[in-house]
């Protein structure tokens, strides 16, 4: 039997961890496998029997990778279940709470996690070495994301400043006004980091994906919205069950996420833009033109520029609203609990993540739903791989492994909670 | 006190959310009230991105966080990265896709790493969901505890490699 088989440790670069494995027979993709073990089910179980204010600080701890999001789905299903609706000024903080976390997490993920996959380098220690504006650059990049986070959330890595209703405490006219500066440049070295992106060489390969993502009619979708898609799904977030299944894969712990009536979907940065292009800013919508990138894009190859597009529009999105500013007092709605079931769904960095809570009249949690945005995208991931997999077999094995590990990481997967290392396996039997 | 000012840093990494991952946290919690307040406590998750910033003004640099060396659960293990590189294994051991190796040598290679950075690992068992340490663990941390404080209060001023 001429068999070959190693694994490759694939921590580096991937948030989290987990485990993907191809089987190559008679010159054919045979399987394609990801295993990945995923935190919610943990934290669901957790948060049974806690107040509803507990929610949005406890799932934030799912994974420090993106807390923002998961407070942001915590409030909003908790508001929906007890019918208040913030508006205004508090509305206007949440968006851009939510921008400095996309421009946090984009940031991280074109400079010190894709990029150099796309300039040949190991990692970005290797990449920094030659490139060590472009390094420096994203730093900075990701430290504006965090300051925002900070003034609005208390903290970067698990904000605490975030309630049900709304904030604690908002920040003044004249802190929003301290950070101006550093926006500007983020925007321009935004703008920057797009056309340094798109100079990269992308793989040819792209799939009929069906691409799903909120949509507003009014704005670039981040925290309310309904679900649409390039294939007819259009609903409100209250359907999700209705519409998305959760199946039990045996080689995971994750649970797969399908729609019901056609299978696979991809959510994150390529559907957004792909779905809500015209609601970006004109700067973000001239420089996806200038930079010549398509619409719709199919290639997830390509998601690192779109990231660099989607960061334009945080910076510019965040400007908008502090030129708008004034501070909501109280920076709060009052919540009254109340029996009932609350849907909330907002775009994750990578995707949409769906909360769904049920309370009892006191507020308390009785059963809770969380479907992160990387599960989603899973079943995408692996058929991405399969298929991009089988025009390389001509390649070596270390080859072949590298190029299936740039595959997984355009989706940006976060898979932190997982055991600790993401092992490549490709095996020829 | 300015930042420009501030010499040591101790951070505390980990997720208690995380099984062993916590085992950071529950080390800086126990020695925190006895820590000098002219060192810098601070509690991460293990972002290296982040860590670049929070030591950035420091001199010296003191981390403990839960690894996976292959070694026992519950053995203390003490690197001098200034004086050594981070094994492998070290970057293994972060829920981040850039984490504490990749920060130590990303600002190694940018000329940016603190004069000194003493890193304790403490070998973790069970990092899956959970609020609670392994017994081999838990049991480790008063030692633990003693010698990162040890090390806190022992610093020498200023001495960029240490043996």
């Amino acid at each position: 039997m001429n068999a070959k088989s190693f694994k490759v440790d694939l921590l580096a670069r991937v948030e989290g961890e987990g485990g993907f494995a191809i089987k190559i027979k008679d010159q054919n993709v045979k399987e394609v496998k990801l295993n990945i073990f995923e935190p919610p089910r943990f934290f669901e179980a957790f948060l049974r029997g806690r107040k509803y204010t507990e929610a949005p600080d406890i799932t934030a701890r799912i994974c420090g990778i993106c807390p923002v999001a998961y407070q942001m789905s915590a409030c909003h299903a908790a508001e929906d279940a007890f019918e208040i609706h913030p508006e205004g000024a508090i509305r206007e903080l949440r968006r851009l709470l939510y921008c400095g976390e996309w421009i946090e997490s984009h940031a991280l993920h074109i400079y010190m996690l894709h990029a150099p996959d796309f300039l040949g380098y190991e990692d970005v220690i290797q990449m920094a070495k030659d490139h060590p504006d472009a390094v420096q650059r994203g730093l900075r990049l990701k430290k504006i994301g965090n300051a925002l986070m900070i003034l609005l959330g208390g903290r970067e890595i698990h904000p605490i400043n975030v309630r049900v209703g709304g904030f604690y405490k908002a920040p003044t006219k004249k802190e929003l006004q301290a950070l101006e500066a550093d926006l500007k440049w983020a925007r321009d070295a935004a703008v920057k980091t797009a056309e340094w992106v798109a100079t990269f060489t992308f793989p040819e390969f792209q799939r009929d994906y069906e691409f799903v993502a909120l949509t507003h009619p009014k704005e670039y979708a981040l925290n309310e919205g309904r679900l649409v898609s390039n294939k007819g799904l259009n609903i409100p977030i209250a359907d999700y069950e209705q519409h998305f299944v959760e199946e039990h894969v045996p080689h995971s712990n994750a649970l797969h996420s399908v729609l019901h009536e056609r299978n696979t979907y991809f959510v994150g940065p390529l559907a957004r833009y792909n779905l809500n292009f015209n609601q970006l800013s004109p700067l973000a919508q001239e420089s996806a033109k200038r930079i010549g990138l398509e619409r719709p894009c199919r290639n997830p190859f390509q998601g690192i520029v779109v990231r660099a597009i989607e960061t334009v529009y945080a910076c510019d999105e965040a400007l908008r609203i502090f030129a708008n500013y004034e501070p909501p007092d109280p920076p709060f709605v009052d919540v009254t609990p109340q029996v009932g079931t609350g849907h909330g769904c907002t775009e994750a960095p990578r995707g949409i993540l769906y909360h769904k809570y049920r309370f009892d009249e006191h507020g308390l949690i009785l059963s809770a739903k969380i479907v992160p945005p990387t599960a989603q995208n899973l079943k995408t991931i692996e058929h991405d791989l399969s298929e991009f997999a089988s025009t390389r077999l001509h390649l070596p094995n270390d080859r072949l492994q590298w190029q299936c590990e740039q595959a997984v990481r355009n989706y940006d997967p976060c898979i932190s909670c997982a055991t600790h290392s993401l092992r490549v396996h490709v095996q020829r039997v | 006190m300015s930042a420009a000012r501030l010499q040591t840093i101790f951070i505390g990494v980990g997720n208690p959310f995380r099984g062993d991952d916590g085992v950071g946290i529950a080390v800086l919690q126990l020695i925190r009230p006895k820590i000098p307040s002219d060192v810098k406590v601070v509690e991460e998750t293990g972002d290296g991105v982040e860590l670049l910033e929070v030591w950035k003004d420091a001199d010296r640099v003191i981390l403990v966080d839960a690894v996976q060396s292959g070694a026992p659960p519950g053995t203390i293990h003490r690197i001098d990265a200034r004086s050594e590189k981070l094994p492998r294994w070290f970057s293994h051991s972060s829920t981040h896709a850039f984490g504490i190796a990749e920060a130590i040598e990303l600002a190694r290679t940018m000329n940016e790493l603190p004069a000194s950075v003493i890193i304790y690992g403490i070998v973790g068992l069970d990092f899956s969901a959970g609020t609670a340490l392994s017994p081999e663990v838990a049991q480790v941390v008063p030692k633990a505890a003693q010698q990162v404080l040890r090390e806190i209060l022992a610093m020498p001023l200023a001495s960029s490699s240490r043996p």
